[in-house]
């Protein structure tokens, strides 16, 4: 048996230099125990390790022709197989946080691209310090040396700078997961990791799903047997614990967005690849109405995007503004927030004047509290102008917060003042004061409150005391819909994977809209249809093209 | 072996050119064969024998003489069951190939006939027709010399869905095609009913036997009975056992095929009322014209020849065509209960669309010719389940039709067929090596999807005759891929059809294209002549000569009506010295405005043309897709053992575990399309093989281990294999 075995392995082997591709293929399978081969086994090192995957693909020859007429770019497709035969071929680039986010933030933080893209997803988001001394527009060659680390700041795609970093360049195959990896060791704060890995998904990576580092690892050769049984467990446990969460992520009015675009995307492909199958008997395309549905996807997805509002809080951060009548305590408010003496507290009635800002940060999303001029009418030409300053606060604000005393409960210029500022912003009722007041002008207030139906939610602090900031801090955040981070943050990357599509599908949206500018033929709108189709069903889950299949055969009545 | 897989033609070119290293290796794999085979002397034989790769017709026929000695007349190389679409085209490319070709047929006039509507193309159709010709295929061949008319559809629409469609003569047709398989060489055709298949000791197929007691022998065997497997017809609740109007059905197959352990299923499809053109009054009926500049199937110049063009006509039902339906439902097969097996969606009976579309008050109604010489006119969109008597006065409820008679009524038919996931994607079946399922019998509809399944099955039956590898399309090379890879991997319930949008990246598998794509696999094949090739050659050296050009020639703004017509027709400002490229690039510039201007090429032709402009226009999104595509099929062609044991794999679901089971897909990509399969699914299946691999490269190892190890000490190995017995 041992004999017919090492027999056959020859004539395989002759095969395989009688077609010297294969050859070129097998060098890489080589790294496994080959000096146990080579020793025992010297006239051919390669043959027992690819014996066993060639095996079930000798009865066919599998034929992947190309396009004649696009060669050269086929050319590439076919050289890359070729050099690529024996390993795993992850086609994608993946990004994640690597140190462990929630909880106290640590000095430094580790954001890690791995793929075959990394090194120029890496180029994209990196500006080496050394190279930037020279010349500025040279800059987009970094030529990473692998494990050298070099200092210098990661950019948007704006060129702003992000955050200060070192690159960690580890090329392939000297690397955790056995491909190009760059670690990109940011800042420790959640904020900076998370815009760091946000500009990293834009400049083209993909967010790494749970395990998916290990998993490359593993299936690049990178982990032995045992180790490997312990990454099958590890992913199933991951994987299905990520498919809780994402559930849990999709409900409520986002998931209902995501899905209600998403229709729109397979009627839209319905009504066109309807017509292009099926041309003799349907009625034109409405290009209008097509084009009216698009826009109003696009819109849609860009509130879908504001729903997500990762992007806007990591990046600008939050503004608040406080707002109320005179003496409510809005500035103390604002101080014991804040912790500081930012703002000039007196018993004097419009003592602030002007807008006064503090930065607070809530659950790792920075906010700036504008501390605003009571509201009032008022002859004083200063104070006059610190009321108009309000109100275009409260106008440029994120959240705004009506503070009101909890003493003198809600009056007549309180409801004044809530006509005056009317907004669509989320806007939370505050009575101060709580620590001095009369439990009866509570129950008023939470009375009014309920009548006026503007506020999303009510909380009775105290500035004195620093009652009730907390209920504060969670107010805002449940307005925000981040109420339900839990503080390892695992809300947050289903989040971010939700917003990524979410930013695919504007982008494909965004082509489209180019398409129909350019009015390039109507097939050409389908391509980018499905894309968006595609990412939206990443979010949901389903499989599209039955779906417009289905959908075309529900729809029309079509047929010979 | 992977490398193979990627490897394409050169690979194998190669392969074959290096023949002397290559036969020990041949030598091994045919002792792997069963021993007992009574074919294995002439299998060797043939194998050491040198040969050309490129068979042409000479070179074919001394093939075919030579392996004629060993055979008498009831042993061929490939057996066709059937002379339809499939069939024919099955055979032909077999005995193209030079394996010798049995074609055996219930009837002998009735060679690729066109039962239902007589007419070739169509969206997504057209591209299959186009790319069986650019495989060296006669469908579009015979299509274009046999038309009656011919549309281009979805001119505007964009490159990938520019789609062709001819209404053909059936009878010219039928005749054309049997011309062609009566003069092909190492093909011969005959008339029989097969009833059983021959299967040897290795679930191999070994020949078939037919009704009169004849048995034909060969190794392999292509079975395309289209509708007529235990085919039954219905008018109203009368039916009759028929695979076509008046052709009696083939019996005994079905439950023979049973018994070898195939699983078979039951599919319904139907075919309208023809009636007399000499009864219809077209004068108020919309008259559909062909095209006036004539586009081609086939990129064979030598069967562009024009001829006269037939019009078609558009009427619409009526109120009293709805009213006449409703009244009559329960007297329906389907509605009245008596016909279970499912038809189609998108080719639904007249009473379908008007239960199902109830506010929809006309339907349109196309009258196609079926040929010049014949008064039948086909009513398409017009099929019924309803009994004959009813069928008259349903006609003459549609304008034009108030006075006409009927020649033929509609009729539904029911037939067995094979989920196709007992095929892989050579069209062979798992279970009996060496046979071959191929059109309906898959579960598809149409001539083209026919043909398409019956140019490979063919060629593999011939290469497997052969004892050489079988040739798969990928699912992204092409329709046939696409195609072949549904029937193969997904749950079909209804009749399949391919559509556009069944294709993912049907932007990179155009019409236009279709030759670049597989005329050069065609051509390694042995399926493409040298004259054939030529033409090809030259034909892309044309075009990529005039892409160098346009890249290169630039225009002045300032002299010159070609810059201000561009700028005005497009809507954008052309730039000093831009390049012909670039002004092509523009909206709404096409060649024809270069040419208007003297910038064009007067030798190219129409199709050149196209093509050039097709590739300079579209170069983006051809790119992205093209990426994308190769992307993706990095992972997707990663192979996959065919003896994995899925139940066994406990971190596969429930359902993944079941489904994978009984498709048994090839590779990962096929895989992740069966239904049922999560993405979660297909990770868990990676892991499972890379440490099966892992596992057998332990076991491997330490067998070499045991080996050197047993050459100094005999007496260790003996007692290891004595535990390992007990």
């Amino acid at each position: 048996m041992v004999n017919l075995l090492s027999f056959r392995s020859v004539g395989v082997h002759l095969l395989r230099h009688a077609t010297p591709i294969i050859t070129r293929g097998g060098r890489i399978s080589r790294p496994i125990s080959k000096n146990l081969c080579f020793v025992l086994f010297s006239s051919s090192p390669k043959t027992s390790l690819l014996k066993p995957r060639a095996a079930s693909s000798e009865d066919n020859s599998l034929v992947f022709k190309g396009d004649e007429r696009v060669v050269g770019l086929l050319g590439k497709v076919v050289d890359d197989a070729f050099d690529n035969v024996d390993r795993f071929q992850s086609s994608s680039t993946i990004v994640a946080i690597v140190t462990p986010i929630g909880g106290p933030p640590g000095a430094v933080g580790i954001v890690r691209l791995s793929g075959p893209k990394a090194v120029e997803v890496a180029r994209r988001v990196f500006r080496s310090a050394k190279k930037r001394k020279k010349k500025d527009s040279d800059s987009d060659s970094w030529r990473p040396k692998s494990h050298f680390v070099e200092y210098g700041v990661v950019v948007d795609s704006n060129g702003n700078v992000v955050d200060e970093v070192l690159a960690v360049p580890m090329l392939a195959p000297r690397s955790y997961t056995r491909e190009d990896v760059v670690e990109l060791q940011c800042h420790g704060s959640q904020v900076c990791l998370r815009r760091v890995l946000r500009t990293c998904v834009e400049a083209g990576a993909r967010l790494a799903e749970p395990g998916e580092f290990t998993l490359r690892a593993f299936l690049n050769g990178r982990l032995d047997l045992s180790q490997a049984e312990n990454v099958e467990k590890l992913i199933s446990a991951k994987s299905s614990a990520a498919a809780d969460a994402a559930l849990e992520g999709i409900q409520g009015g986002f998931s209902s967005l995501v899905k209600s675009v998403r229709a729109q995307c397979i009627e839209l492909l319905t009504e066109i690849e309807a017509r292009l199958d099926f041309e003799d008997e349907m009625t034109p395309l409405d290009i209008e109405s097509v084009i009216n549905k698009i826009n109003s996807m696009s819109e849609d997805v860009e509130s879908a995007l504001d729903t997500a509002n990762y992007d806007k809080l990591l990046r600008s951060g939050l503004q608040i503004a406080i707002v109320g009548r005179p003496n409510v305590g809005k500035s103390s408010l604002l101080n014991a927030w804040s912790k500081s003496e930012r703002a000039i507290v007196t018993e004097v009635a419009g003592t602030t004047r002007d807008v006064v800002e503090a930065n607070v940060t809530v659950r790792g999303v920075p906010i700036t509290l504008l501390d605003t001029a009571g509201i009032r009418e008022t002859n004083d030409i200063v104070e006059k102008i610190g009321v108009e300053r309000s109100e275009t606060a409260a106008k440029v604000a994120d959240v705004i917060i009506m503070a009101v005393s909890a003493v003198e409960g809600w009056t007549e210029e309180d409801t004044e003042l809530l006509r005056k500022i009317q907004s669509d912003k989320p806007m939370i009722l505050v009575m101060n004061k709580i620590d001095c007041a009369p439990p009866s002008s509570c129950d008023q207030l939470e009375d009014q409150r309920k009548k006026e139906e503007v506020f999303h939610k009510s909380v009775f602090t105290s500035a004195v005391t620093g009652q009730g900031l907390e209920e504060l801090e969670d107010a805002i955040l449940e307005i925000l819909g981040l109420d339900r981070v839990p503080t390892g943050g695992h809300q947050w990357t289903v989040n971010q994977r939700q917003c990524e599509q979410l930013v695919r599908t504007k982008e494909a949206l965004a082509r489209l809209r180019e398409a129909i500018e350019d009015e390039i033929p109507i097939d050409f709108w389908t391509i980018e249809l499905r894309e968006a189709a595609l990412a939206l069903a990443q979010i949901s889950g389903q499989d599209v093209s039955e779906e417009v299949l289905s959908s075309i055969f529900a729809k029309f009545c079509i047929g010979k | 072996m992977r490398a193979a897989a990627a490897a394409t033609a050169t690979v194998s070119l190669r392969h074959f050119r290096s023949f002397p290293s290559i036969v020990p290796s041949l030598l091994f794999s045919s002792s792997s064969l069963p021993l007992h085979s009574p074919r294995l002397c002439v299998f060797l034989r043939r194998n050491f024998r040198p040969r050309q790769l490129f068979l042409n017709r000479p070179i074919a026929a001394s093939f075919s003489s030579s392996s004629s000695g060993a055979t008498s007349d009831s042993t061929y190389d490939v057996i066709v069951v059937g002379a339809g679409h499939a069939g024919c085209e099955a055979a032909l490319a077999s005995a193209r190939l030079g394996a010798s070709t049995l074609l055996l047929t219930l009837n002998l006039d009735r060679i690729a006939w066109q039962p239902c509507n007589p007419a070739v193309g169509g969206p997504a159709k057209s591209q299959l027709v186009h790319e069986v010709d650019a495989l060296g295929g006669d469908i579009g061949k015979v299509a274009d010399r046999c038309y009656l008319q011919k549309r281009i559809l979805n001119v505007s629409r964009g490159p990938a869905v520019r789609s062709l469609r001819a209404q053909t003569d059936k009878r010219e047709y039928a005749m054309e095609m049997k011309k062609i398989v009566d003069s092909t060489e190492n093909l011969c055709i005959r008339e029989a009913m097969v009833t059983d298949i021959i299967v040897g000791k290795n679930d191999n197929v070994e020949g078939v036997a037919t009704f009169f007691g004849m048995n034909f022998y060969a190794p392999s065997v292509i079975l395309t009975t289209g509708t007529f497997m235990s085919g039954k017809i219905w008018v109203g609740k009368k039916s009759m056992p028929a695979g076509r109007a008046g052709e009696s059905a083939s019996q005994g197959l079905t439950e023979n095929l049973q018994k070898l352990g195939f699983e078979t299923d039951r599919l319904k499809t139907g075919t309208p009322a023809r009636v007399d053109r000499r009864t219809i009054d077209f004068s108020n009926l919309e008259a559909q014209h062909g095209d006036e500049e004539v586009s081609w199937f086939s990129f064979d110049p030598d069967f562009h020849i024009e001829r006269e063009q037939m019009c078609c006509y558009l009427t619409r039902t009526t109120k009293i065509t709805h009213q006449l339906i409703r009244d009559n439902l329960h007297e329906t097969p389907t509605y009245g209960g008596w016909v279970e097996a499912k038809g189609p969606r998108y080719c639904p009976s007249i009473e379908d669309k008007i239960v199902r579309f109830k506010d929809k008050e006309s339907h349109q109604i196309f009258l196609e010719p079926e040929g010049r010489d014949v008064p039948e006119i086909y009513v398409q969109g017009f099929s019924t389940g309803l009994p004959e008597n009813l069928q008259l006065p349903l006609l003459r409820s549609l304008p034009g039709l108030e006075n006409c008679s009927m020649l033929r009524p509609a009729y539904a038919v029911e037939y067995d067929y094979l989920p196709a996931h007992q095929c892989s994607r050579s069209l062979m079946t798992k279970k009996i090596e060496g046979l071959f399922f191929s059109g309906q019998i898959n579960g598809t509809t149409g001539y083209e999807e026919a043909a398409a399944q019956g140019i490979i099955s063919g060629i593999n039956a011939a290469r497997h005759a052969d004892g050489k590898k079988h040739v798969v399309l990928e699912r992204e090379s092409s329709y046939i891929g696409t195609l072949i890879d549904d029937l193969v991997t997904k749950d079909l319930r209804e009749p399949y059809r391919m559509l556009t949008s069944r294709s993912e990246h049907r932007l990179l598998l155009r019409f236009d294209n279709a030759d670049s794509r597989l005329t050069p696999l065609g051509r390694e094949l042995g399926l493409i002549d040298d004259r054939r090739w030529k033409l090809y050659q030259e034909k892309q050296a044309r075009i990529s000569e005039e892409k160098k050009r346009l890249k290169t020639v630039k225009i002045s703004v300032a002299v010159g009506d070609l810059a201000s017509e561009v700028s005005s027709v497009s809507s954008q400002p052309v730039k000093e010295s831009a390049t012909l490229e670039s002004l092509l690039k523009k909206p709404h510039i096409h060649y024809k405005l270069l040419e208007k201007h003297g910038f064009g090429n007067e030798t190219l032709s129409r199709m050149e043309k196209d093509c050039v402009e097709i590739d300079i226009k579209y170069e983006g999104f051809i790119v992205r897709q093209q990426n994308q595509l190769q992307q993706m099929s990095h992972q997707q062609h990663r192979r996959l053992p065919d003896d994995l044991d899925y139940y066994s794999m406990t971190t596969l679901s429930h359902e993944g575990r079941e489904k994978l089971s009984k498709v048994r897909p090839e590779t990962i990509g096929q895989a992740s399309r069966v239904g049922g399969v999560s993405p979660a699914d297909i990770t868990a299946l990676l892991i499972t093989l890379e440490s099966n691999r892992r596992r057998t490269q332990d076991v491997k190892r330490g067998k070499i281990l045991e080996h050197a190890l047993a050459e100094s000490n005999p007496q260790w190995v003996e007692d290891r294999e004595h535990m390992v017995n007990e």
